[in-house]
């Protein structure tokens, strides 16, 4: 066990799938010298080389591009997308290639790639550099998407997903990358596997389905509520596609209410999926309607007032209250 | 309206062949030079009469706007370091390409800058605070570009070069002589977006000038990673002249800039200009440069700073005197505190604005969901009156 920072964590698992297989080859801006804006490809280019650790021309949709050709000649490639908010230009190549290659020629080319993306707000930073766009990606088949929220799962899961045979986009909370935690470099065996949610915080009143950075938020929170008498049980999703509806069911079934939190907009987002399936899936354990503590559907707005746009302690208590029946602040009305 | 009113798609053939009938591609194109870094004026058959005009009130103005720019620049660095901005983007060393290209507009020219063109926003007359607005997290725009024909800063690299070619297919069609610029850097090339802006803008031989400036690195990342060959030799794949001009001399980038637009407002399409310069300090204020460049190359370019070029050739041609300095530095010192007093004035408003204008037309979804702010907020002010009554009793 090693103590680590969160970005930290994330190297030395890029390093380790490096060094396990050759095959493996990071592609991003600024990725080599610089070891990326936020360091975590630190080091890697020099004790790697060039060809392994590819600074690549300022071009996201080449960079995706270019991936898919490497994957059909038997790579593995790790893209890097430097901020949330740069991914749209390698959109049509990731929506309508990358996902779809492997089902297309049925499953006689595989699309090992891994796709990191940095994301969400609460760093303070200019626009587009604080979005949640992963309901875009899980809205489409043939991808795979995680959300890492621990320096443990950071490490272990980022090369688990680089050694998925399917591409993986894996969302990175950069709000967390000073965070430190104890990693196991070596906890690979025996991990957890990387599409199943993990229970965080055992609970018996209200069930809380966060990811990313806000699951430290969603743990706070428990312990709020705890202090208050509520026994709240927080998932981690981990995979936000496929869900671990087995996981999320059985806390479900158990607490009769279901609240889910994220950054991103509230409409279409994964909170919607998560109310609805989880409806559909024990509708007669639930004492009230899932709840959604999200953030608005404007565009994410600037630094200065970023903090009431995103979903923090208070607004998943509240979540919480209304999950409970308590007066419903959106409607003002007991329920 | 219609075709008619679209300038004659008349190719400058001698023009367009010398530019294609380049035997080595990857050669380094003449680099446009009218005044040399010790202040010596060089001639130049083709574009020194772009810079014939400039007398020494011209001359002046252009040596005051950069040194403002520059003032400006460097208290926008000194306030991000004050926790006063978020970020800051630095233009230091890149004065003359923007206020050499900047100053050779129309009012009625458009333009579509990048996050760095604080020069150009000058010379558009736009008050430089605004452009802090977005770097103090106070707002994503922080002006209204149809004041000022000067877009909103575009931080998605490239995007703002496709809106300019589209301005410019507007301006065709309504018989207009606007002519619009798209500013990009030398990392921003290799994006899609500007080869596909060329493309359309050569289609449609539409005016407009790509204005590259070409500072040798994107972040990290040295311009040979973007480009093989000089960036100005593209052009003639597309089919249009690419200039390759001194980025540091401000005469020589305002008659390239001159020529380019007077070309492109008669009908005979687009240029790109490549504003051959450096970028002196780090990408941003959140950036670290020791970490992949060598001192000595910033020293090498210290050499050929713009502003200390046009003050020699000011000094020894006896156009300004010391007194003309002096008064620089104290209205420099006086736009830095303006600047200042101007930042630290701006508040963050209401969050609820923010919900204003996501659309044209209300939208039931947003109303609901400001509603529920102000009742959520709303709460915590009863939550506190009710904490302050109970410590009262
Ligand atoms: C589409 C997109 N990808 C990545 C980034 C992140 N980024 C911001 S500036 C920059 C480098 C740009 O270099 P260049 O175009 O040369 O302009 P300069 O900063 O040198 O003025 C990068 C990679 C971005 N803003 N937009
Ligand atoms: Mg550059």
């Amino acid at each position: 066990m090693t103590i680590m920072t969160f970005g930290r964590a994330i190297n030395t698992g890029l390093r380790k799938a490096m060094e396990n297989d050759p095959k493996v080859v990071i592609i991003g801006e600024d990725i080599g010298a610089l070891g990326g804006v936020f360091r975590i490809t630190d080091e890697l280019q020099k004790d790697f080389g060039a060809h392994r650790v590819i600074d690549a021309p300022l071009a996201e949709s080449a960079i995706l591009g270019t991936a898919v050709g490497m994957a059909y000649r038997g790579y593995r490639p790790v893209c890097e997308i430097q901020f949330d908010g740069f991914i749209y230009p390698a959109f049509d190549q990731i929506v309508s290639q990358v996902a779809k290659l492997h089902y297309r020629t049925r499953g006689r080319v595989r699309m090992p790639l891994t796709i990191r993306v940095p994301f969400g707000g609460g760093i303070g930073a200019a626009e587009h550099h604080s979005e949640s766009p992963e309901a875009y990606f899980t809205h489409t088949s043939g991808l795979r998407v995680v959300a890492v929220s621990n320096p443990q799962d950071a490490c272990t899961m980022i090369q688990q997903a680089i050694a998925c045979d399917d591409p993986v986009l894996y969302f990175e909370p950069k709000r967390r990358y000073h965070t430190k935690g104890e990693v196991d470099e070596d906890a690979l065996e025996d991990a957890l596997p990387m599409d199943s949610a993990r229970v965080e915080v055992p609970g018996t009143d209200v069930t809380l389905v966060a990811y990313g950075a806000l699951v430290q938020t969603a743990r706070e929170a428990a312990q709020a509520a705890e202090d208050d008498g509520i026994s709240v049980e927080v998932i981690d999703l981990r995979s936000l596609s496929p869900l671990d509806f087995p996981t999320v069911e059985a806390s479900v079934r158990k607490t009769g209410r279901l609240v889910v939190t994220h950054e991103a907009a509230r409409t279409g987002g994964l909170g919607a999926e998560i109310a609805a399936s989880l409806t559909e899936r024990c509708f007669y354990y639930l004492e009230h309607a899932p709840v959604r503590v999200t953030g608005m559907d404007i565009p994410y707005p600037p630094a200065k007032m970023e903090r009431h746009h995103q979903p923090d302690l208070d607004r998943i208590l509240d979540g919480v209250d209304r999950v409970l029946g308590r007066p419903n602040s959106l409607t003002g009305l007991e329920d | 309206m219609g075709a008619e009113h679209l300038p004659a798609s008349e190719f400058d053939i001698e023009e367009l062949e010398q530019s294609l009938v380049t035997s080595d591609p990857a050669a380094a194109p003449p680099l446009v030079q009218l005044m040399a870094p010790d202040g010596s004026v060089r001639e130049d058959a083709k574009y020194g009469q772009y810079a014939a005009h400039l007398d020494g009130d011209a001359l002046r103005a252009m040596y005051r706007d950069m040194a403002l720019v520059r003032r400006f620049d460097q208290e926008a660095t000194a306030l991000q370091r004050q926790g006063q901005l978020l970020l800051w983007p630095p233009l230091l060393g890149q004065e003359a390409a923007q206020i050499g290209s900047g100053s050779a507009l129309k009012p009625q020219d458009y333009v579509f800058p990048t996050y760095r063109e604080h020069g150009v926003a000058l010379t558009r007359g736009l008050e430089l605070s605004k452009v802090l607005r977005l770097f103090r997290g106070v707002s994503n725009g922080g002006w209204d570009p149809r004041e000022s024909n000067f877009h909103l800063y575009t931080l998605v690299l490239a995007a703002q070069s496709l809106h300019a070619v589209g301005y410019a297919m507007g301006v065709q069609r309504d018989g207009d002589d606007a002519v619009t610029v798209a500013y990009f850097g030398d990392g921003a090339s290799s994006e899609g977006d500007v080869h596909e802006s060329m493309v359309f803008a050569a289609s449609n031989q539409s005016p407009v000038v790509f204005f590259c400036q070409n500072n040798h690195w994107a972040i990290s990342v040295p311009t040979e990673v973007q480009s093989r060959i000089p960036l100005s030799n593209r052009a003639s794949g597309y089919g249009f002249p690419g200039i390759r001009v001194d980025g540091n001399d401000v005469v020589a980038v305002h008659a390239v800039t001159r020529w380019a637009l007077e070309r492109a407002r008669s009908g005979k399409g687009p240029v790109l200009i490549e504003a051959f310069t450096y970028r002196m300090s780090a990408h941003t204020t959140a950036d670290d440069p020791t970490k992949y460049r060598e001192a000595v190359e910033e020293e090498k370019w210290r050499e050929r700073d713009p502003l200390l070029r046009l003050e020699r050739y000011l000094r020894s041609t006896n156009t300004a005197g010391q007194d003309f300095f002096d008064q620089v530095t104290v209205e420099a010192d006086k736009l830095a505190a303006s600047t200042r007093a101007d930042v630290l004035a701006m508040e963050a408003p209401d969050f609820e604005d923010h919900f204003a204008n996501v659309y044209g037309d209300p939208h039931p979804l947003v109303q609901e969901e400001l509603e529920w702010h102000r009742q959520y907020q709303a709460g915590f002010a009863e939550d506190n009156a009710g904490r302050a009554e109970g410590e009262a009793r």
